[in-house]
């Protein structure tokens, strides 16, 4: 076989790869390219963006490579120049420092601008008022606390479509990563520390969330459903809960706080209000409170 | 009752039956991996070669012998990682809804950790070392490196760190925490057994040795140039070792210091990293990447090196670009310093922070980028021999530039926070690693392989390797892209069906077992090679029409390495010489060769029973793990004949004799032909 | 003819020296290279004991502990040590035996009496309940000072062994090349604790 058909050949059956993963892809559900957040939104943007302007150095390199290998490839019959001592060009060399460079910097404003944008502690804008969601990490389920609703659940998150929320997180077992890619990015939640999220949903339905980082033999089970409802829906369900699910005292706390994996959603009313901080100042000092970042 | 439990305390620490594998299948991992020692001690003894393995290589101050050691044990390392892979590629595409897999979700973890460790230290940092040995000592025209029985005594400690992970799957568990074991997961709290603490003394031993190797090297490197070769002569690949390692020794120090309060929290109660008392475990995270970003260029650099000089030669061209060459690997030593917070972007620190660690990610993009369009220029007006080194080069430009350009976004943060530990991270990664560092170091074992061993390895078996590692790799990582993009997080030991991953698991494990048949043929390959090594004979010391020194000894190089230091005044040293043709007259001189010596073995058996004594807590066993280090340094350091001299007289017999058996190898082969 | 045999046996004499100089510029360059890689793990407990400075959890911070005279005469006598193992490396330079040893002896005395202040400190905290177990902030006092005290105790042992070498074998090349590493492995621990005395000791008293 000639070496040109070898790579006609190699071209045929990249090309067969694509189809047939391209029609796979066009069949299944891809959250991050699904954004139903405004947050994941900006951010699936943002990754489109980026990708596009890197394009610009990483299709040129592909198609030098094919290029110059398959010319300069040794023939024997080759009357190709050969430059076995051309071993440095100021201009051409330059010009792959200033062309990346100036592609670098153009993504740096990006990044800076970006970065800012999408702090996760900053306040979205909304004329509604966020809903506040205390979220500790537990062995190895999420707690959520509704601190004005004066619900909790476990491994269910219940938010109301086109209001954003703010998540306060910490940790009672080892640092996890709350995740709902389809609403946003990821968090750390670490024992001993709060960080914060702020998300909005802009249409309803159900979105999978789950913990990005191990943190023990349950791990893979820390997952909940994400129900996005309207706003009705969302008081009804808190007024629900609030009736009829048992209180969240300190004694069913630390039943939850066991380790436990696959645990089915749950509901409880009335948490102790300082839960949340109790849980991150127990790592502290008594008397501190919690490092708030 | 009591006094025996006391005894068996002392004699034994934690150490007890069930350290023992507590299933069929773990017992199964056990005794393959005790199989092999077991196996070749049988060997040896049936073919009588234990005076000949003392003699010729446990005890051998050679740095040709000890880089060979360094990458037999670090490819018999890849077989672990590669075993460990096929474990969790088999897990990931059956435990799915209700079925959980073949592995409990702990030892899914342990491999997972153990994977990740060994391929990392004992794969990639063996193979880097093992180059380091056979090539920069000939590259830049010396006998030996500085201090011949502190390099043994590194490879040593290497071995002691390998055989201290092997052994937790024998007695007791490995880590289940990641392979960077972030507290307070990896606190005594959360990870009770002793797996977390062979992890970390397997890394503290291993990696004592890399740091004394770096120390040794930086000093080859800076003192030991032979006559004329300034450091604008060196060929690429010493100038990659060289960032490569002084990243080793500024950047080591901070692991042995976070594993070490690591090991103090655990061991003996303090409040380093501990979630509660005081500790700080961000500053662990911090820490260990601090290591840890350097300990990526660590290995990359030399693969750049070992690029640059495959591809000049197989291009039969010059290195395009030195100088530029050279400033970016020094941009790139002193910015990878400046990155480690973008392993965790999803902390929560400030914009600013966030958004200047990763700019500065972002711009070592640049000096890298630089550095394939060099190479890319290399080729350009060449000619190019696409034999299989210069494939590995090909297939190392395609991976390393898909990887880089998933590097670049993970580089923004808010993009970060949405691939942050998915599997698309895991591609990222691995594109970089197998790609920068792993193909390199197979195109480096082509390359360099007839100039140790005077025979060239089988160039078709060498080929269908190579292509089942590309397609093999492309088919297992790309889908890993996508699941990233569907969310999937790393070391999932289960996932629910619902979510529609499994059919790209599945892809992903073919695409694993497509490299594993890669790994077979290379197998295979050596195999071959050795037993029709006559007809690939290297008869000139030259088999690739090369450029640096190390190709104007004879093929395999003899034990004194250069008859008479080569004679450097340009760069391409010995590639100016074959053009001028100018003979070697010059008198042979006295060489003074290091004297073999046991002691640098005994000195990594005491680390080996001081890491393992601590592991289980038998401190008798700590203490004179301990005290043999210190007996054996004493004991050496009242030898002061620690070198021999080969006469001048001997040095021209042996170098006449050689080239001679060249030449008559060659007669011999065109009769036969 | 002679005067040619002659002529190539110096040069091959020279040859010899220089390659016994460039041996010994090796030797002691590796070792300073030995001692950056050093540098950089006391940096690194620097860099830990500077994090978790103020996470007292209750317990005692650095004004309450340490006390300023008592951290003083340690560093008098280690910086003293210093000078001492100065002396004896230029007693070596002359190949005055009998001095080095005592020399040798003075500074091993005092780097002893420093590692005793150093383990009394230590025990006196730990009497009184403030261990390493106490806090973050204690660990990272304990591990830093203690860090230091044992390369001290393998400075000492290591003088205890040159001694030895001095008295059994005298002051040849090779010794005298380890003398002067010892010097300087001397020296640089001393230079390590004038940082522990500025940033623990003493900006632990005036609570920065």
């Amino acid at each position: 076989m000639s070496s040109k058909k070898k790579v006609l050949g190699l071209g045929l059956a990249v090309l067969v790869v694509l189809i047939i993963s391209g029609s796979y892809l066009s069949s299944v559900n891809i959250p991050l390219l699904q954004p139903r957040g405004i947050v994941a939104d900006k951010e699936f943007r943002l990754l489109l963006s980026v990708t596009g302007i890197m394009c610009i150095v990483v299709i040129p390199v592909f198609i030098l490579l094919g290029y110059i290998v398959w010319k300069y490839r040794d023939t024997n019959n080759s009357k190709k120049k050969y430059l076995p001592d051309w071993d440095s060009n100021r201009y051409i060399e330059g010009l792959w420092w200033i062309i990346p460079s100036i592609i670098i910097f153009i993504l740096s404003i990006i990044t800076w601008n970006a970065t800012y944008a999408l702090n996760p502690f900053n306040p979205l804008a909304s004329t509604e008022k966020a809903l506040n969601i205390q979220v500790i990490a537990l062995d190895w389920k999420w707690l959520f606390i509704y601190p004005s609703e004066k619900v909790a659940s476990i491994n269910k998150l219940v938010i109301p479509v086109n209001r954003p929320v703010h998540f306060y997180l910490t940790s009672d077992a080892p640092m996890n990563s709350f995740w709902i890619p389809q609403l946003s990015g990821q968090i750390y939640s670490m024992p001993g520390m709060q960080t914060q999220l702020y998300i909005m949903a802009n249409r309803e339905g159900h979105y999978r969330g789950w913990s990005a980082n191990i943190s023990g033999i349950g791990f893979a089970s820390m997952t909940f459903d994400t129900a996005v409802t309207s706003d009705i829906n969302f008081n009804h369900w808190a007024h629900q809960v609030d009736k009829t699910a048992p209180k969240l005292t300190n004694a069913a706390y630390s039943v939850l706080s066991r380790p436990s994996s696959y645990v089915a959603p749950k509901y409880y009313s009335h948490p102790q209000p300082n839960l949340f901080n109790d849980t991150i100042s127990k790592y502290m000092v008594p008397g501190k409170q919690g490092m708030v970042m | 009752m009591g006094l025996i439990s006391i005894f068996a305390n002392f004699w034994l620490g934690k150490l007890n039956l069930q350290a023992l594998p507590p299933n069929a299948i773990q017992w199964f991992g056990a005794i393959l991996m005790l199989s092999v020692p077991i196996g070749l001690a049988l060997l040896l003894t049936v073919k009588k070669k234990w005076k000949w393995l003392y003699k010729e290589w446990l005890t051998t101050q050679d740095p040709k012998k000890i880089g060979v050691m360094y990458i037999l044990v670090a490819l018999a390392m890849l077989l672990r990682g590669g075993a460990d892979v096929m474990f969790m590629k088999t897990q990931q595409s059956i435990s799915v809804g209700h079925n959980m897999g073949i592995l409990s979700a702990s030892h899914f973890q342990q491999i997972v950790s153990a994977h990740g460790t060994i391929m990392i230290f004992f794969v990639a940092m063996g193979l880097m070392f093992g180059l380091i040995n056979l090539i920069v000592p000939l590259q830049i025209g010396a006998r030996d490196v500085a201090f011949p029985f502190l390099n043994a005594t590194s490879f040593w400690l290497f071995f002691a760190g390998m055989i201290l992970v092997n052994a937790s799957l024998v007695l007791g568990d490995f880590a289940a925490t990641g392979w960077l074991a972030y507290p307070p997961l990896s606190e005594l709290r959360y990870s009770p057994t002793v797996g977390v603490d062979y992890w970390i003394w397997s890394l503290e031993i291993a990696g004592a040795g890399s740091l004394l190797a770096a120390i040794n090297f930086l000093v080859t490197i800076f003192k030991m140039r032979v006559k004329g070769m300034n450091f604008m002569k060196m060929p690429m690949f010493v100038w990659s070792v060289l960032g490569s390692l002084m990243l080793v020794a500024f950047a080591f120090p901070i692991l042995t210091v976070t594993l070490g309060l690591l090991a103090l929290d655990r061991d003996l109660g303090t409040h380093f990293f501990t979630a509660g008392g005081g500790g700080n475990m961000m500053m662990y995270v911090n820490l260990i990447w601090a290591w840890g970003h350097p300990e990526v260029y660590i290995l990359v650099l030399p693969g750049f090196g070992v690029f640059s000089e495959v591809v000049s030669t197989f291009a039969r061209k010059r290195l395009f670009g030195y100088t530029s060459m050279v400033w970016a690997i020094g941009a790139i030593v002193l910015l990878s310093f400046l990155v480690w917070l973008h392993h965790f972007f999803t902390m929560g620190a400030g914009s600013d922070v966030n958004a200047f660690f990763g700019i500065m990610t972002m711009i070592i993009a640049i000096p890298t980028g630089v550095k394939i369009f060099n190479w890319l220029f290399t080729m350009y007006r060449g000619k190019i021999r696409l034999e299989s080194p210069i494939l590995w080069f090909i297939g190392f430009v395609v991976i390393f530039t898909i990887g880089g350009m998933a590097g670049v976004l993970l580089a923004v943060p808010p993009i970060d926070f949405q691939l942050h530990n998915s599997l698309f991270l895991v591609a990222h990664f691995h594109m970089m690693i197998v790609g920068g560092v792993l193909f390199a170091d197979f195109a480096a074992i082509t390359y360099w392989f007839p100039k140790i061993f005077g025979f060239k390895l089988n160039e078709k078996l060498g080929r269908f390797t190579f292509w089942c590692w590309l397609i093999g790799f492309l088919t297992s990582f790309i889908p890993l892209y996508i699941l990233g993009f569907m969310g999937a997080t790393r070391r999932l030991n289960h996932y629910s069906a619902s979510l529609g991953w499994q059919q790209l698991f599945i892809v992903s494990a073919i695409g694993a077992a497509i490299i594993g048949l890669g790994v077979g043929a290379q197998i295979l390959q050596f195999v071959v090679s050795i037993i029709q090594r006559k007809n690939n004979l290297d008869t000139t010391g030259d088999p690739w029409d090369g450029r640096s020194l190390e190709w104007s000894t004879p093929s395999p190089v003899p034990f004194y390495t250069f008859a008479r230091l080569p004679h450097v005044t340009e760069r391409d040293a010995f590639w100016v010489a074959k053009r001028q043709k100018v003979e070697d007259k010059r008198p042979y001189e006295d060489i003074a060769i290091p004297k073999n010596s046991p002691l640098s073995m005994v000195i990594a058996l005491g680390a080996f029973l001081l890491g393992f004594g601590i592991v289980w807590h038998i401190w008798w066993l700590a203490v004179s793990g301990l005290l043999t280090i210190i007996a054996t340094i004493i004991i050496r350091s009242m030898d002061e004949e620690t070198e021999y001299v080969l006469k001048a007289s001997d040095v021209e017999r042996l170098d006449k004799q050689y080239r001679m058996q060249t030449k008559t190898r060659e007669t011999k082969l065109a009769v036969e032909v | 003819m002679s005067e040619a045999v002659t002529q190539t046996l110096n040069i091959i004499k020279s040859n010899k020296l220089i390659a016994k100089y460039d041996k010994d510029a090796r030797d002691i360059f590796g070792f300073w290279v030995y001692l950056m890689t050093d540098c950089v793990l006391f940096a690194s407990l620097f860099a830990v004991f500077a994090v978790l400075r103020h996470n007292t959890y209750g317990g005692p911070g650095a004004s309450l502990l340490f006390s300023m005279p008592y951290a003083l005469v340690e560093t008098i006598i280690l910086l003293t040590s210093s000078f001492t193992c100065g002396l004896a490396v230029l007693s070596a330079q002359l190949k005055h035996n009998k001095r080095v040893l005592f020399w040798f002896i003075v500074t091993f005395a005092l780097g002893a009496s420093f590692l005793g202040l150093e383990l009394n400190e230590f025990h006196n905290f730990i009497a009184m309940g403030d261990s390493w177990r106490r806090s973050g902030f204690l660990s990272s006092y304990f591990v830093l000072v203690a860090t230091h005290g044992l390369h001290i105790t393998l400075g000492l042992l290591w003088i205890a062994v040159m001694s030895v070498f001095v008295l059994k074998r005298g002051i040849s090349d090779l010794v005298m090349k380890r003398i002067r590493m010892l010097s300087m492995f001397w020296h640089f621990l001393d230079v390590v604790w004038i940082f522990i005395f500025t940033i623990v000791y003493l900006f632990g008293a005036i609570r920065v």
